[in-house]
């Protein structure tokens, strides 16, 4: 068989154990309230996508969240090239996203709340999270450069641009794919959490809420399940296009 | 011209270079031999300015220079071709030149290949060609013909001499007939210079 169907079919057997497994904890709890069964998740699911507002939703935290990460990634480059240059910038920003790393989202969260407004929330947790980790993988990137190849670089006069296009940008490349392969759950979970607590207008962490507040366990699931599935198709949309920048890269110098 | 003036450079208590001259004009050939450790690597990273002396004066006045360093140095995300080009106008205008670079060191069949993909012989090839395709004025080879056969390095010699045209050579290397057959001027190591 095909290795790439047969490795489908693995998955796909996988997701069908585990759905079951939810079927039957559903069945022996019998109570929706508790636990709601996979057809009824799906016919809410299903009825909540039927709504303009669960669209609407969906595209307002995709936006927040999108943008905080986004905005953390252009940081987190930016201030790994300085603090790659610069020591002053390596002993003064260090510390600062091992705080950022360490301390509970919720306190960020809390206290973003008293700084921004409820719709910034979100966008600046996720950004938050996203930050220190994209700050890191470019900075073992840019420390782990060939020094030879740089030197080449140098012994044969190739511009500042044609450095970075060729030798930089390419060492760092697999470091930024692995940032964004975790940092992106990340932030998505923590703009979510974020949404959950400062309710702003059309966003899913409003509608988790509401779910919650009015024991609407299986309505709960449904924006659950959304959350997820937007999650997965996200971050394989954007290591996609990661992927398409960076591709030869990638490939060779991990050979 | 290349012009290293009482070059001085020493390693922990080790003094490898001692008030080391070297003047290079334009279609000159030297090569510098000695045991293993003495400095010629280190004279040569003076020369292409990647190590300061701890004292002497360096002035270079040619505008294109080329190295072939003991390792290959190829960037690893680039075929062989687009690793010769990267020296020459690095676009599609000159990748034919960068295959015929190629031919002519008997890469024609390797030319997409990546490095990894090449033997350690080949990726010194390619590194020679890289080294010889944009015409430099001044080259300097650390040991370039060492991970090759007799016979293969006897051919890349000949290909070599023929590139070389009246640009200054600086050549390090164990094995006196490659400089002769380079047409060099052979200095020896002596008293921490080479005379």
């Amino acid at each position: 068989m095909n290795p790439a169907l047969s490795k489908a079919l693995r998955r796909l057997a996988v997701a069908v154990f585990w759905l079951m497994v939810w079927q039957l904890a559903a069945a022996a709890v019998g109570k929706e309230l508790l636990l709601p069964g996979l057809e009824a998740v799906l016919k809410k699911l299903i009825a909540l996508a039927s709504t303009g507002a669960f669209w609407r939703t969906l595209a307002r935290t995709i936006l927040r969240v999108l943008t905080g990460i986004l905005s953390a990634v252009v940081l987190g480059v930016l201030t790994g090239l300085l603090t790659h240059k610069s020591r002053l910038a390596r002993e003064l920003l260090s510390p600062v996203m091992t705080l950022l790393k360490s301390t509970p989202v919720a306190s960020f969260i809390i206290l973003a709340l008293v700084w921004l407004g409820r719709d910034a929330v979100p966008v600046f947790i996720a950004g938050l999270m996203v930050l220190p980790v994209v700050w890191a993988n470019t900075a073992a990137g840019l420390a782990g450069i060939d020094p030879q190849l740089l030197e080449l670089a140098s012994v044969y006069r190739f511009p500042r641009m044609k450095t970075f296009r060729r030798i930089v940008w390419p060492s760092v490349l697999p470091h930024l794919r692995a940032a964004l392969r975790s940092a992106l759950g990340l932030g998505w979970k923590a703009g979510i959490a974020a949404e959950v607590l400062t309710v702003p207008p059309y966003s899913i962490g409003k509608s988790i809420y509401e779910a919650k507040l009015y024991l609407e366990t299986t309505e709960l699931f449904a924006w659950t399940a959304a959350v997820v599935l937007l999650s997965f198709l996200i971050e394989r949309v954007i290591l996609r296009l990661v992927d398409g920048i960076g591709r030869k890269e990638r490939a060779h110098a991990e050979s | 011209m290349l012009n290293l003036k009482e070059i001085s450079v020493r390693f922990g208590e080790k003094q490898v270079l001692d008030k080391c001259s070297l003047r290079l004009e334009k279609g000159e050939r030297v090569a510098l031999t000695g045991p293993s450790g003495c400095g010629k690597t280190t004279l040569a990273r003076v020369a292409l300015s990647l190590h300061n002396p701890d004292s002497g004066t360096v002035s270079c006045g040619f505008a294109r220079i080329a190295a072939v360093f003991q390792e290959p140095r190829l960037l690893p995300w680039l075929t062989a071709a687009e690793n010769v080009n990267l020296v020459l106008s690095d676009s599609a205008r000159t990748v034919e030149e960068a295959r015929a670079w190629l031919e002519r060191l008997e890469l024609g069949d390797s030319s997409t290949l990546y490095p990894s993909e090449l033997s350690g012989g080949m990726q010194q090839r390619v590194s020679i060609a890289r080294a010889l395709a944009p015409g430099p004025e001044l080259l300097v080879m650390d040991e370039p013909f060492k991970a090759m056969d007799e016979a293969l390095r006897d051919r890349v010699l000949r290909v070599t001499a023929d590139a070389l045209g009246d640009a200054a050579l600086l050549l390090i290397t164990h094995n006196e007939r490659e400089a002769y057959a380079l047409g060099c001027r052979v200095l020896r190591y002596r008293d921490g210079c080479f005379v």
